[in-house]
């Protein structure tokens, strides 16, 4: 089968070019100029339309239908989106979301950046941070809920955080970190960051990479001092790198899922949309409400990409 | 203003030694130039002095002060980098006043210097501009004038020019020595074009492999090589270098090298006679070779018979790429010449120009 598609894929494209381009020598010159764009660009379109802009807009029209999409409801679905308890409190999380683990990925990755720089063993510290990156977000759960494992007090801690804690400081309790409602968001987020930091440190590295020697020095010989040629320099000069990587952890911090599927599955007021979106459409069956969330979360993303989008055209501009 | 010292200064990287025990002392107020081949460790010794790399070893002092341990930013020095280095992000208002705004100056004496030193540079109308907006020549100005508003004790230039154009260079280097006539900042200029070093230098630092291969005035670095080296590193086109060996005939010395035998001057004889009989290296500059025929009072005991084998017309003169018997000489000749390409010539060397090295020790004897 995988053979199938491996040899077949490229076959079909081949094909269709040929096809194409022998159609296209039937016709005068001028003709084929300005017919062959199109068609060039013909089966990637069709492709994005099917699996891409079709869905976007059959989800919406599924939006203003009933659960079982039969009956027009005009807005009740939005409605319930943001009036529904286990709703407000997504939305509440998902803010948290937004704030922290975008907030801590964007600023350990930098940090590290900086850090790293300065070492001989750098790469080996890069590695390490980053090796989260290649463990799926399920597994990284899994191994994170030992971490937050619960006993109750006298009881062997098996679960590292309070194993430890409890070993460091004489009359510590051994806090649930997963039902307590001041510490279970922030667990979870933990948990993204954990993962996600990696990411943002080579990134952010990279970029810190390419920032001239020579325009540091300048800066040390001019008279900063080395938190000045941090602020007035390699801040200005990664802004644009740092817009880019924060914007990649906004969306990732609105599409917050499988950390809360797996650890909570948001319970203790650990709900974020995407699982309720998941809970709506696969345990309610409600095609409706579903859809309704799921374009909720589509345009909370598309002013951030806008923003980029605009960001990148100015740089573009200035280059 | 200040001068600067350099005691024994090495830098070692690893196994590699850039900068080998230098001991150096630049006058306050002079113009002076490192020069020496790509990889001389001239640019080193520049980042030791502005406190870019430290010294393992040795001394050095701004003014008064030893400065090993101070950070570049408390050394009061000022540096022009290769690459101009301007901070992208800002204007070349603000660039220029970087420096002063975090010494935090008044801003009515910011304001004041940055339009000086803009002024000066011509550069008035650029300054809401930004680095990319700018052409090679003004940004390499607005690196300048971000050193000069500093009013430091002492600039330390990168190879300022090479990153501009030919023209622009000799016409910034006017500017440069210019500037400094009227600032009289001490001044440390790091190149590796000896025409740069010889026209604006003051005084000229030849350095090869971490070594100062001679520390003087161009016109005496001309004139006067302390090593065959220097010798070769300063003009241009090079000296010519010939193995020869020093022979005594009536009374007279010669330049004997085999093919053909040269007169030493009688004022120069005592200072060769050592030398007689012992292979030595023969050095004579193409400015100090003539054709014969344009020859006033041509010696016939400093004639060069030999077979031109390119002619390079400069207008102003002419290059002639020579062979006498296994030696390769370069002569720069006037441009009435008329020897032409696989002509035989007569030519006329100078010999009150000569110098010989010791091929051993390849230091001058004269």
């Amino acid at each position: 089968m995988g053979l199938l598609v491996a040899v077949g894929v490229p076959a079909i494209q081949i094909g269709y070019v040929i096809l194409v381009e022998h159609l296209l020598s039937l016709l005068p010159a001028r003709t084929q100029r300005t017919l062959r764009p199109g068609l060039w660009l013909a089966p990637a379109l069709a492709f994005l339309a099917t699996f891409l802009i079709y869905p976007a807009v059959y989800t919406v029209y599924l939006s203003v239908l009933d659960a079982r999409s039969a009956a027009f409801v005009g807005v009740r679905n939005y409605v319930f989106a943001f009036t529904n308890r286990e709703m407000l409190i997504a939305l509440r999380n998902n803010l948290l979301w937004l704030v922290c683990f975008t907030g801590l990925t964007v600023g350990a990755g930098l940090l590290l950046a900086v850090l790293t720089d300065r070492v001989r063993y750098e790469a080996a510290a890069k590695s390490i941070i980053f090796l989260p990156m290649a463990i799926s977000f399920v597994a990284a759960s899994v191994i994170w809920k030992f971490v937050y494992e619960f006993r109750p007090a006298g009881a062997p801690q098996i679960g590292v955080l309070n194993a430890a804690l409890t070993a460091l400081l004489p009359g510590f309790r051994p806090v649930a970190w997963l039902v307590n409602l001041l510490t279970n968001n922030l667990a979870l987020i933990t948990v993204g960051v954990w993962v996600w930091t990696g990411f943002c440190l080579v990134i952010l590295s990279a970029a810190l990479k390419g920032i001239p020697a020579e325009l540091l020095e300048a800066a040390r010989v001019d008279g900063a001092t080395e938190w000045q040629v941090f602020r007035r320099l390699v801040l200005p000069s990664l802004s644009p790198t740092i817009a880019v990587v924060a914007t990649t952890m906004v969306i990732f911090a609105l599409k917050a899922f499988d950390v809360v599927y797996v650890m909570t599955n948001g319970n203790f007021n650990t709900e974020v949309i995407a699982n309720r979106m998941y809970k709506e459409m696969f345990t309610s069956r409600d095609f409706g409400r579903a859809s309704a969330i799921a374009v909720l979360l589509f345009g909370a993303t598309v002013p951030i990409m806008i923003a980029n989008i605009r960001r990148f055209r100015q740089q573009e501009a200035i280059r | 203003m200040a001068r600067v010292q350099l005691s024994g200064v090495t830098k070692k990287f690893g196994a590699v030694t850039a900068v080998n025990e230098i001991t150096l002392e630049i006058p306050d107020k002079q113009f002076t130039v490192l020069v020496g081949p790509s990889g001389c460790g001239k640019t080193t010794a520049l980042r030791l002095i502005a406190g870019l790399e430290e010294a393992t070893a040795g001394d050095i002092f701004i003014g008064e002060r030893r400065v090993n341990d101070v950070p570049p930013k408390d050394r009061d020095i000022a540096m022009v980098f290769q690459n101009y280095a301007l901070y992208p992000h800002m204007t070349v208002y603000d660039n220029m006043a970087f420096g002063l705004r975090l010494r935090k100056y008044p801003k009515t004496e910011i304001d004041r210097r940055v339009k000086e030193a803009a002024e000066m540079l011509g550069i008035g109308m650029l300054l809401d501009r930004k680095p990319k907006q700018l052409s090679g020549g003004q940004r390499q100005r607005v690196a300048l004038g971000r050193a000069i508003v500093r009013e430091p004790q002492v600039f330390l230039m990168d190879e300022p020019l090479s990153n501009l154009d030919a023209k622009l260079r000799v016409q910034t280097r006017a500017e440069i020595k210019k500037l400094h006539a009227r600032l009289q900042t001490t001044t440390i200029y790091v190149t590796h074009d000896q025409v740069e070093a010889m026209t604006m230098g003051d005084r000229i630092v030849v350095m090869k492999d971490g070594l100062v291969q001679q520390v003087d005035t161009p016109l005496n670095l001309y004139e006067r090589p302390a090593n065959l080296f220097v010798a070769g590193f300063i003009g241009s086109p090079a000296m010519n270098f010939i193995d020869s060996a020093l022979a005594e005939a009536g009374g007279k010395l010669f330049v004997d090298a085999g093919t053909f035998r040269l007169e030493v001057p009688a004022d120069l004889v005592s200072q060769a006679r050592p030398w007689v009989g012992r292979r030595v290296v023969f050095g004579v500059r193409p400015e100090d070779i003539a054709d014969r025929a344009l020859a006033n009072g041509a010696q016939p005991a400093w004639t060069i018979k030999a077979g031109v084998d390119v002619h390079e017309p400069l207008g102003s003169d002419v290059i002639l790429y020579l062979t006498a018997g296994a030696h390769s000489i370069v002569a720069r000749v006037d441009a009435r010449t008329q020897a032409k390409m696989g002509d035989n010539v007569e030519v006329v060397v100078n010999m009150r120009k000569m110098h010989l090295f010791n091929p051993e020790t390849q230091q001058a004897i004269l």
